[in-house]
């Protein structure tokens, strides 16, 4: 059963970066959007999203259930060491979700709509900045539990030029799903062309920063590429995430957008499995060598076999009922 | 401040504060489906622009609840580590149950948002009542991982090791129904008093009568109908704490020394060096009769308890007074109610009606953060009750003042935003130029 939650473990992150990543992306994208396209670009990220950017967003909490019902020494060690990050990230999940809500039920519209727009954009840059700092200081190594320091203890783990290259990289991943995304959307040529042109940005910086995460880990020690080199699925996955750019890169504009969105969708997923395949089964690597795994740190027993239970009757009832409400959704977009 | 002073700050503002978006989300969902159903029915658009009204504040609400909701499950990390290093397998299972409600919650209010003229009217509708529906079976399922901290169960407890854990037995523990009953009941009181209050001064400013008063109505019958439960809910708790947590009700009922036919004390101020109560008013024997259902028994008191194990006195005492109080107030309205629709219908328009109402708008909520104070608070020192203290749960990381500071600016400022955001709702409401709404349909120039 073990198996099981490690299997929802891993979808529940894949969701939220796939689903979620691109709610974090159309705020990213309206922050680097010209005023005069930005109006446009608002409306229709909250025709595409709205009706669903609240159930996106519970991967995220299925995600911690999970870390605190199944692996709860990761849950606990991560609160203590990660407290600050994890703190700012949750200050970025209550702008955004309530910036993003009340802009468009605030029945005036007049000058508060400046204040939600902004809490919206920078705070849909803050939280996947932090969550992918978070992921990388899971993994960077530098998380020192016997440090006696306040610096070493609480900063040090997560304030390094590695977690910091993990959050840029979260980020431009988001811009890049949302731009792709919503190219499909595009009503005129013009807008069809800004978010062409958008996509291919954001798919530089993505290359970018994830070049900026393998020279991080080599400049802070992280034994990063060293390890790649020798796992060749690992690097045969990034491989094809790579072609699979390129192939977007040049179809984007004449593409069908249920073929470019799988293609967006397969490069992410790929990069999230190359990464998993490659550290599991560690979940946080600590400083002293020691790391916490999906094996040492699980509740065996009863309590991961109900929270497997709860897992699989929990899908029959939620795969269906969410399936039906993006195809509704999406049936109706294309009837009009 | 104190670290962990400030830690028990910083949650008790994260609760109190969801507490009020939770039971929003859980009981507006119900009176849409009322007037919904109405319109269905009887196809007055009055009942059409009332549902929309009412979802429109509820989307509102709704996100607000879902981010503190979301804030809550990494906060119980950040403040609590080794409570949720051992606490999390245990008493996870109705977090991992609700983790399904919430999502079929986020999924049918994403129908029923959206879902206008969209879809067959009658599934539409049943949209918004699984919204109602799986609000409150999550809001069941949290109350039964308190009711565990108050009465731990599903494993055993051996030389500090937690062995042989069973999560469903811990999820069945002994409080789970009683609070679980008392808390639901809790949600609509609450909220349906609030919301009858605002349309009950909407109606006095004497616009759009007839729409507020079907919104006061519906919400009203909801809201009386649990007040006039609510006690009867509250005794069987007040019996059951009376066997499982003693040293609580000691604390609410300022009860220091053990003794038999104790008397009930009303209001007072404890003094908890002399051991006595100030000022209150006292019935013979009626503490031991409430409690154990005998004028004669006895009741334990906080002298049984050595003195690390008792809660703070003075803050139980007087939070249970204030819901009490509050409940007997709230059934007092609730029974004027009933009586004008069945006997004074002339009562229904009288200002001075209206105005009782009006006053009565924070009542429950007042009451409910009560309640949520007696049951927390009084179950300290312990945040595992018997097993585990607070202090010893705490977050090691020092400062976390400055959390608790920016927090509740955070929470102060939504609160804020909120309630500004609600009165521009209110006062976008379609008028109707005559008391019967069926003339004018509005509701076609405005889709969400
Ligand atoms: C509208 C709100 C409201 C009203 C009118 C009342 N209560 Fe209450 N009470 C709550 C809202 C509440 C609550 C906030 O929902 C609590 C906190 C935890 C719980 O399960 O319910 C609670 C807890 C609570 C407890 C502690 C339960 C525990 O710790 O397990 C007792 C003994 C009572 N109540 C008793 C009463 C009595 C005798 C009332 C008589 C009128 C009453 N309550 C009215
Ligand atoms: C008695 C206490 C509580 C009740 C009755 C309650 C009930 C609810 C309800 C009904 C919602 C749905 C949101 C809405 O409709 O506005 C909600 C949201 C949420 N609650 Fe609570 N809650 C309580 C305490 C907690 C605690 C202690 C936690 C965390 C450990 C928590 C976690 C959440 C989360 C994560 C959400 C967001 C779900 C979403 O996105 O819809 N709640 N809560
Ligand atoms: C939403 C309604 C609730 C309110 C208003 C509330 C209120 C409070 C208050 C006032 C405290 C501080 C007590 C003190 O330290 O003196 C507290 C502590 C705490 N509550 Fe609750 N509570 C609620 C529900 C819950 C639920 C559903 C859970 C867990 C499942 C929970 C978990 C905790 C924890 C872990 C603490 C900190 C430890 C402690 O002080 O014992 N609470 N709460």
């Amino acid at each position: 059963m073990l198996y099981v939650v490690i299997v929802f473990l891993i979808l529940a992150i894949l969701m939220y970066i796939l689903l979620g990543g691109a709610d974090f992306g159309a705020g990213i994208l309206e922050l680097t959007t010209p005023d005069r396209m930005k109006t446009k670009l608002r409306k229709r990220t909250y025709e595409t999203i709205g009706p669903i950017w609240e159930a996106n967003h519970m991967w995220l909490i299925i995600t911690i259930v999970i870390l605190f019902v199944g692996f709860p020494a990761v849950y606990s060690l991560l609160s203590i060491h990660l407290h600050i990050p994890l703190l700012l990230m949750l200050f970025g999940i209550i702008g955004r979700g309530t910036a993003f809500v009340f802009r468009h039920y605030d029945a005036v519209e007049d000058e508060m709509q400046k204040v939600y727009n902004w809490i919206f954009t920078y705070s849909s840059f803050v939280t996947p900045f932090f969550l992918g700092l978070i992921f990388g200081a899971a993994v960077g190594g530098k998380i020192d539990p016997h440090a006696g320091d306040f610096l070493g203890t609480y900063i040090w783990p997560w304030l390094n030029g590695f977690s910091i290259a993990v959050g840029l990289f979260t980020v431009t991943i988001c811009g890049f799903l949302a731009a792709v995304f919503l190219v499909g959307e595009a009503g005129l040529e013009a807008e069809k062309r800004f978010l062409v042109t958008r996509s291919r940005a954001f798919i530089v910086a993505t290359v970018g920063a994830g070049g900026l995460v393998f020279l991080a880990a080599e400049l802070q020690n992280v034994p990063l590429i060293g390890l790649l080199l020798n796992e060749s699925l690992t690097l045969g996955i990034l491989f094809l995430a790579s072609v699979a750019m390129a192939l977007l890169w040049i179809q984007l504009p004449k593409a069908k957008k249920a073929f470019s969105r799988f293609l967006a969708g397969a490069v992410v997923t790929a990069i999230l499995m190359a990464f998993g395949y490659h550290y599991f089964p560690d979940m946080v690597i600590l400083q002293i060598g020691e790391n916490l795994s999906v094996f040492n740190s699980a509740a065996l027993g009863k309590p991961i076999e109900t929270l497997a239970w709860a897992l699989l009757i929990g899908s029959i009832f939620i795969l269906p009922s969410l399936g039906y409400l993006i195809y509704s959704f999406q049936r109706e977009k294309a009837g009009h | 401040m104190e670290d962990l002073l400030a830690a028990r700050w910083q949650m008790a503002v994260s609760l109190g504060f969801h507490i009020i978006f939770a039971c929003i989300g859980m009981v507006m969902p119900f009176f849409m489906a009322t007037s919904h159903y109405q319109y269905l029915k009887t196809k007055k658009p009055l009942y059409k622009d009332l549902t929309k009204a009412w979802s429109k504040g509820v989307a509102i609400f709704f996100v607000t609840g879902a981010v503190s909701g979301t804030v809550l499950s990494f906060e119980l990390g950040l403040l609590w580590p080794k409570f949720m290093l051992h606490a999390g397998p245990i008493f996870g299972m109705p977090f991992s149950l609700e983790g399904t409600a919430f999502f079929i919650e986020a999924i049918a209010l994403g129908f029923f948002l959206y879902g206008w003229n969209r879809f067959n009217p009658w599934f539409h509708w049943f949209t918004g009542v699984v919204v109602g529906l799986s609000g409150l079976a999550s809001g069941i399922l949290v109350v039964a991982a308190n009711g565990w901290m108050n009465s731990p169960a599903g494993f055993d407890y051996v030389d500090g090791q937690y062995l042989n854990i069973d999560p469903i037995a811990a999820m069945f523990n002994d409080a789970w129904f009683t609070q679980a009953l008392h808390m639901t009941l809790a949600a609509f009181v609450s909220t349906g008093f609030a919301v009858a209050g605002i349309h009950a001064y909407l109606m006095l400013k004497g616009k759009n009568v007839a729409f507020h008063r079907s919104a006061f109505t519906i919400a009203l019958v909801f809201g009386a109908v649990a007040a006039l439960l609510q006690p009867i809910s509250g005794d069987i708790s007040a019996k059951d704490i009376a066997v499982r947590q003693p040293a609580k009700l000691a604390a609410m009922e300022a009860h220091f020394e053990t003794a038999e036919s104790v008397p009930l004390i009303i209001g007072g101020i404890p003094d908890v060096e002399k051991k006595e109560v100030n000022y209150a008013i006292e019935i013979p024997g009626a503490l031991s009769f409430l409690a154990h259902g005998d004028f004669g028994a006895e009741v334990i008191g906080l002298d049984q308890f050595p003195e690390e194990d008792h809660p703070p006195v003075l803050i139980t005492h007087i939070a249970f007074q204030i819901m009490v109080g509050l409940g007997m107030a709230l059934v007092g309205l609730s029974l004027l109610f009933l009586f004008s629709k069945w006997k004074k219908k002339e009562w229904l328009d009288a200002p001075w009606f209206l105005w009782l109402f009006v006053l009565g708008t924070p009542l429950g909520f007042i009451a409910l953060e009560a309640g949520w104070t007696v049951t927390e608070v009084g179950r300290q020192p312990w945040i595992i009750y018997g097993i585990l203290r607070t202090k010893d749960a705490v977050s090691p990381i020092p400062g976390i003042q400055y959390s608790f500071y920016l927090f509740t600016a955070v929470y102060l400022s939504l609160a804020v935003v909120v309630t500004f955001l609600l009165t521009r709702q209110i006062g976008a409401v379609p008028s109707y130029p005559s008391q019967d709404a069926t003339l004018s349909d509005s509701s076609a120039s405005q889709t969400s």
